[in-house]
């Protein structure tokens, strides 16, 4: 059974697999945001950072 | 008994945790090291990280990931990749210095440190040209000029607008490539597989949206990958390659944290277990090698 998180950004609600694990990546699949996934009392989703000049490969 | 085997992270992206799930699965427990939350104290803190058999970098920020590498090798930890290959392949002025110096094919590349001598580098390169930032990533701010109008305009701009590390002005000869490139992934000694990356655009990162298809590795694409990675100073490492209209391949970039989550189902290659596979022996053979590489 999926767990289920709030999109910080548009409150919908994000189905997130069973293994997830903390600073994990996933997408809001109604706003399509990337979120991060945070633990707090559960799982919790915070808007993941944006891309900054030095990120890539 | 089991390494103590550290990944150094971002995120937890697709790429990690296909990492993860492939030690897990040769029954090996990894650290998760959180580039956000660790602390180096470059004293007395060294026995925390020399705990480590091996840590495996996996940064999203270039920056991060080539100070931990260089502190960690100073400590003697091992790392996959070494600080030496984070440091020539995040910057491509390093890169296609090595590339040269080992005689590797890459497209003729001209550096200039004012507007006026990089205008004068384009010129003599001739046009088209391609003008890069010499750290960067993602195909970001790549220019391809096509005349001399748009090379004073673009000159122009980076000086007025950008920061310094833009008046570093690295030019390459633009190939015209067959509406594609090539992904090579080298492993220690091997390119295990490779992709075509499509796209109708000149920029063919799928980054930028590139479809990708699986590249057969001939014997020309391996040695010429291979060559690209030992240049470097060899690991696991992702080399672009560009085919030229007279059936040459050039070598135009070489990565250091690949990507591979779109590449795996188009080549049927393990990416994942072999990159593990790789870190698992280097820590065998440290039984009997020296750390010091």
């Amino acid at each position: 059974m999926s767990q289920q998180a709030e999109c910080p950004e548009c409150a919908a609600n994000v189905s997130l697999q069973d293994d997830v694990m903390q600073g994990e990546i996933v997408q809001c699949g109604e706003c399509g945001v990337e979120l991060e996934v945070v633990t707090g009392e559960g799982l919790a989703l915070q808007v993941a950072p944006e891309v900054e000049e030095d990120w890539g490969e | 008994m089991n390494p103590r085997i550290g990944i150094l992270l971002s995120r937890i992206r697709v790429e990690e945790k296909l990492l993860l799930g492939k030690f897990q699965e040769r029954g090996v427990a990894v650290e998760i090291l959180d580039d956000r939350q660790v602390i180096f104290d470059l004293g007395p803190d060294g026995a925390r990280w020399k705990a480590f058999d091996l840590i495996l970098e996996r940064c999203i920020n270039h920056s991060r990931a080539l100070y931990a590498l260089k502190i960690l090798e100073d400590l003697g930890v091992r790392t996959v990749n070494t600080y030496q290959v984070g440091l020539v392949c995040g910057n491509k002025l390093e890169t296609t210095s090595a590339l040269v110096r080992h005689g590797v094919p890459t497209p003729r590349c001209k550096i200039a440190f004012t507007p006026e001598s990089a205008l004068r580098a384009i010129d003599e390169l001739g046009y088209p040209v391609v003008l890069k930032p010499a750290v960067g990533s993602w195909g970001r701010l790549l220019s391809k000029i096509n005349d001399r109008d748009a090379a004073e305009a673009i000159l122009e701009h980076k000086e007025t607008l950008g920061s310094y590390h833009h008046s570093i002005f690295y030019i390459q000869e633009y190939i015209e490539k067959p509406q594609r490139d090539i992904r090579a992934f080298v492993v220690g000694d091997e390119t295990i597989c490779a992709i075509y990356r499509h796209s109708d655009h000149w920029i063919t990162n799928t980054a930028r949206g590139a479809k990708t298809a699986n590249c057969p590795v001939t014997t020309e694409l391996n040695d010429v990958s291979v060559a690209a990675a030992k240049a470097v100073g060899g690991g696991i490492v992702a080399i672009d390659l560009l085919e030229t209209p007279d059936g040459r391949i050039l070598v135009n970039e070489v990565n250091y944290t690949m990507e591979f989550r779109n590449s795996i189902d188009v080549t049927g290659v393990d990416i994942p277990g072999r990159i593990v596979d790789y870190a698992l022996k280097l820590v065998a053979q440290a039984d009997t090698v020296p750390a010091g590489r």
